[in-house]
């Protein structure tokens, strides 16, 4: 399976990348901006994406809603140290299919994938 | 106010320090800053902060307690680029957290890192600078809050 880690934070992206140890994933790309993430999105074809929502150029949620128009079945888990619960709430009403709330650990990535796969 | 923001922000780099770190960190009785004084580490990111408060948050430590940290959270050859990147997340996680009790018109920045000590960290000139100290395995680093309410914010 094919990941697509977005994120500005290159702490953030190889935490993430070092997570997925015994999870399903066996090619990672990464991105550093949402404008960036949609371009990858379109050529890479990942399975999922990790995506932050503070970013320069494009803010992650914006970046989730021009995913989801490209595929509507797209699985994007969002990764975030934003906790106020209306944007979470926010982001699965765009179509999110998680939340992950900063600072995260290997565990907690780890269990969020394997949540967001066994939907 | 002061005392409601500095609470909220002594939460989440308790937070930051319980999750990531081997070890709690220690907060000292938050202090307001000295135009004079020096309080930049090695290190330093800033976040900018506007909607409901206008201001900034830094988050300031030394090269040594990032190289102690670093390994804890798999990089095992900490260097400057990894302190200056682990600052900057220290300061966005921290001050994104505390959108739990501030909300969401909180809005913070991408933050942007500076590296070496300046003599001062600038601040808004309409707003006090506290500074929160935290402790860390005997290492020392700065939480600096400036900011005021937005008046123009419903």
């Amino acid at each position: 399976m094919k990941l697509l880690i977005v994120d500005d934070s290159l702490i953030m992206r190889r935490a993430i990348e070092r997570s997925l140890g015994r999870t399903h994933f066996t090619e990672v790309r990464t991105a550093t901006t949402g404008l960036q993430a949609v371009d990858m999105f379109e050529h890479y074809k990942p399975d999922v994406v990790t995506m932050d929502i503070t970013m320069p150029d494009m803010d992650g949620l914006t970046a989730v809603d021009q995913i989801l128009k490209r595929n509507p079945r797209a699985t994007i888990l969002v990764v975030s140290a934003l906790a106020d619960k209306a944007t979470a709430v926010e982001a699965i009403k765009r179509g999110a299919s998680g939340f992950l709330l900063k600072p995260i650990t290997a565990e907690s990535v780890h269990n969020a994938l394997e949540d967001i796969l066994a939907d | 106010m002061e005392e409601v923001i500095l609470k909220i922000f002594a939460q989440s780099i308790t937070r930051y320090f319980a999750t990531v770190a081997d070890g709690a960190a220690v907060l000292g009785t938050p202090y307001l800053s000295d135009e004079n004084e020096s309080v930049a580490f090695d290190f330093s990111a800033v976040i900018g902060i506007t909607g409901s408060h206008r201001g900034n948050i830094y988050y300031t430590a030394p090269r040594e307690k990032l190289h102690a940290l670093l390994p804890l959270i798999g990089e095992t050859t900490p260097d400057d680029r990894l302190c200056a990147e682990l600052v900057g997340e220290i300061t966005n996680t921290i001050s994104g957290n505390a959108r739990e009790q501030l909300g969401g018109g909180f809005m913070i920045s991408t933050p942007f890192i500076i590296e070496g000590s300046p003599l001062n960290i600038h601040t808004s000139k309409d707003s006090t600078c506290y500074i929160l100290p935290v402790t860390w395995n005997n290492h020392r680093s700065r939480v600096l809050v400036s900011l005021q309410q937005n008046p123009a914010s419903p």
